[in-house]
């Protein structure tokens, strides 16, 4: 069965005209993990009885002449920081090496019920902290298009599994940038949805005014057909919303007049000149389709990612503060090397050996930010900060319809080049943070190749303005294809 | 001024001496990279708690019901559990 580029639709009209059964897909799909992934290590672990034991589900159902859903039987790859129930969920860490979900995420609960098929779980950096996915504690994923270079992070696992076409789409999580910046990176689209369009029950949180779950996908459509699956408001998670209003203004059809703003500070020193002619390239496309282009200014983007360190760190180290050894994953105590003379060592052992080196340097810098005498002048300074590049974003849009920006300042970087210097591995982020920082959506897709290496694309709108992103970026995707 | 080995037992990390050299460097690296944030002026503005506007989101103020099935999951991650208790070690001397 021919797996490459195989798209939701694809694999719908393939299983309604029996081509071929969901069985079939699945088993294929494994097999070919199991040779593909060899080479890319996208995936943690493979969820085969789970995988086939829905398959079978859809066939009977289309064997007894039932209508299947859009979804249905379409296998997917789940990032392994997201609650699959039975099934282990590591989120890469050593701390949580035998750590089984006890219940499903809701993310996870709106896919089952659509009838998509989970093939496994894939590859981050721990914890999904990273742009590298070189953190995991179980080895780096490698880039599809360049086994030698990394395929960004921290959902490096499911961009790697798209693009190599090791399932059709996945989930992944996006803090500062880590759907989209991998998105990049590995040659797919990727979509942060606003903060709360996607509730975050069953995602282990890392930092939780920031994260968001989203889809990558092989096109525009897949996208947005996942997103459409997964979003939603749920009462068990607060901060989840429903738009609050009709989202596309009336009168706005397809591009003409659409009013798109080109930041100053996102095309200046540090971006790679063939990045920018290729973005640049990609949104001329609209403009010769009648898009106006309108520059546009965000001062307060060059405060972003020291605001974000701050913010994100704090949250990080009161949200890790949960593996302590005791409720669940790996303990010390279960260690027979270790001698323990009472629960503070339990704590400091526990999470001094199986925590890795980027968790426990973010939860030093987050506990140090939060301790007393420093908060107001980190803490409750950042928080200031992120209230002024919010407005940034709302002021831009007072006057555009979207913005666009590189995803990223340069192409996949080699594995092992930014390892040892954290600052520069925060840089590869510096375009997708503030992002993140105003809660706004953000979508991320491919918009050509220098040599072999895929370049992104980044188009940023208003809170809730997820269906003109879309729109918008399936046209580009249109003309790009001429 | 960043003083690994008490930020790391706050954060209950036990850590190296060799792990505690090398974080020391790394964090005041990252220190020096976030005092950006002094520069901007912060007079007046307030501080931005939740990205969309949220606030105060109620629900119905009632509990969950136990559940045997849930309660095996949950101990059958716990390290050390007795009795349907997870297990800790004494917290005084």
């Amino acid at each position: 069965m021919e797996l490459k580029n195989l798209t939701i639709s694809q694999v719908h009209n393939g299983l309604k005209n029996k081509e071929f059964t969901a069985k079939a897909l699945v088993k294929g799909f494994l097999s070919y993990i199991k040779k593909e992934d060899a080479k890319v290590h996208a995936y943690l672990s493979t969820t085969e009885k789970l995988a086939l034991e829905q398959a079978e589900k859809v066939d009977e159902k289309i064997a007894a002449g039932l209508k299947i859903g859009p979804l249905e039987g379409v296998p997917c790859a789940i990032k392994d920081n997201i609650l699959v129930e039975g099934e282990k969920c590591i989120a890469a860490s050593k701390i949580l090496a035998n750590y089984v979900a006890p219940y499903d995420a809701t993310v996870i609960r709106k896919l089952k019920s659509a009838g998509v098929i989970f093939l496994g779980k894939t590859n981050m950096d721990e914890f999904a902290m990273g742009s590298s996915t070189e953190n995991s504690a179980y080895g780096a994923t490698k880039n599809p298009n360049d086994l030698e270079r990394v395929p960004g992070g921290s959902s490096g696992g499911s961009a790697a599994a798209v693009a190599a076409d090791e399932c059709v789409f996945s989930l992944g999580s996006d803090t500062g940038g880590s759907i989209r910046q991998p998105a990049s990176f590995c040659g797919v689209v990727g979509f942060k949805p606003t903060y709360g369009a996607v509730s975050r029950y069953g995602v282990m949180a890392m930092a939780s005014s920031l994260d968001q779950i989203g889809p990558l996908a092989k096109n525009v459509a897949d996208c947005k057909m996942v997103f459409d699956a997964i979003k939603g408001k749920d009462t068990r998670d607060a901060t989840s919303a429903n738009p609050p209003a009709p989202l596309l203004k009336g009168g706005l059809k397809g591009v003409n007049n659409l009013k798109i703003g080109i930041p100053k500070e996102y095309f200046a020193k540090g971006l790679n000149k063939e990045v920018e002619k290729l973005v640049s390239a990609a949104i001329g496309k609209l403009t010769a389709l009648g898009a106006k282009i309108v520059e546009i200014s965000l001062p307060y983007s060059e405060y972003a990612l020291a605001c974000y360190y701050i913010i994100m760190a704090s949250e990080v180290s009161a949200n890790l503060a949960r593996f302590d050894g005791i409720k669940y994953g790996t303990s010390a105590i279960s260690d027979k090397q270790s001698a323990l003379s009472g629960l503070l060592d339990v704590y400091l052992q526990s999470r001094g050996q199986y925590l890795g080196a980027e968790a426990r340097r973010r939860i030093m810098l987050g506990t140090y930010s939060l301790s007393s005498g420093y908060y107001d002048a980190y803490y409750l300074r950042a928080q200031k900060v992120r209230t002024r590049i919010a407005d940034d974003f709302k002021k831009a849009f007072a006057g555009v319809d979207l913005i666009m920006t590189p995803v990223a300042p340069t192409t996949a970087f080699k594995i092992g080049e930014k390892i040892n210097d954290p600052v520069t591995m925060y840089l590869s982020d510096i375009y997708t943070v503030p992002v993140n920082l105003a809660g706004v959506p953000a979508l991320s897709m491919p918009c050509g190749k220098i040599g072999k290496l895929p370049v992104g694309l980044q188009i940023i709108g208003p809170h809730f303005s997820e269906d003109l992103i879309f729109r918008v970026a399936q046209t580009i995707e249109d003309a790009m294809r001429f | 001024m960043f003083d690994v080995a008490h930020i790391a037992k706050l954060a209950r990390l036990g850590l190296s001496r060799e792990d505690e050299k090398k974080f020391a460097k790394d964090l005041t690296a990252i220190l020096d990279f976030i005092d950006k944030l002094k520069e901007v002026d912060v007079e007046g503005v307030e501080p931005t708690l939740q990205a969309t506007g949220l606030n105060s989101v109620m629900r119905r103020d009632e509990g969950i019901k136990r559940q045997e099935e849930s309660r095996k999951k949950l101990l059958a991650n716990a390290p050390e559990a007795k009795d349907n208790y997870i297990k800790v070690k004494a917290v005084f001397d």
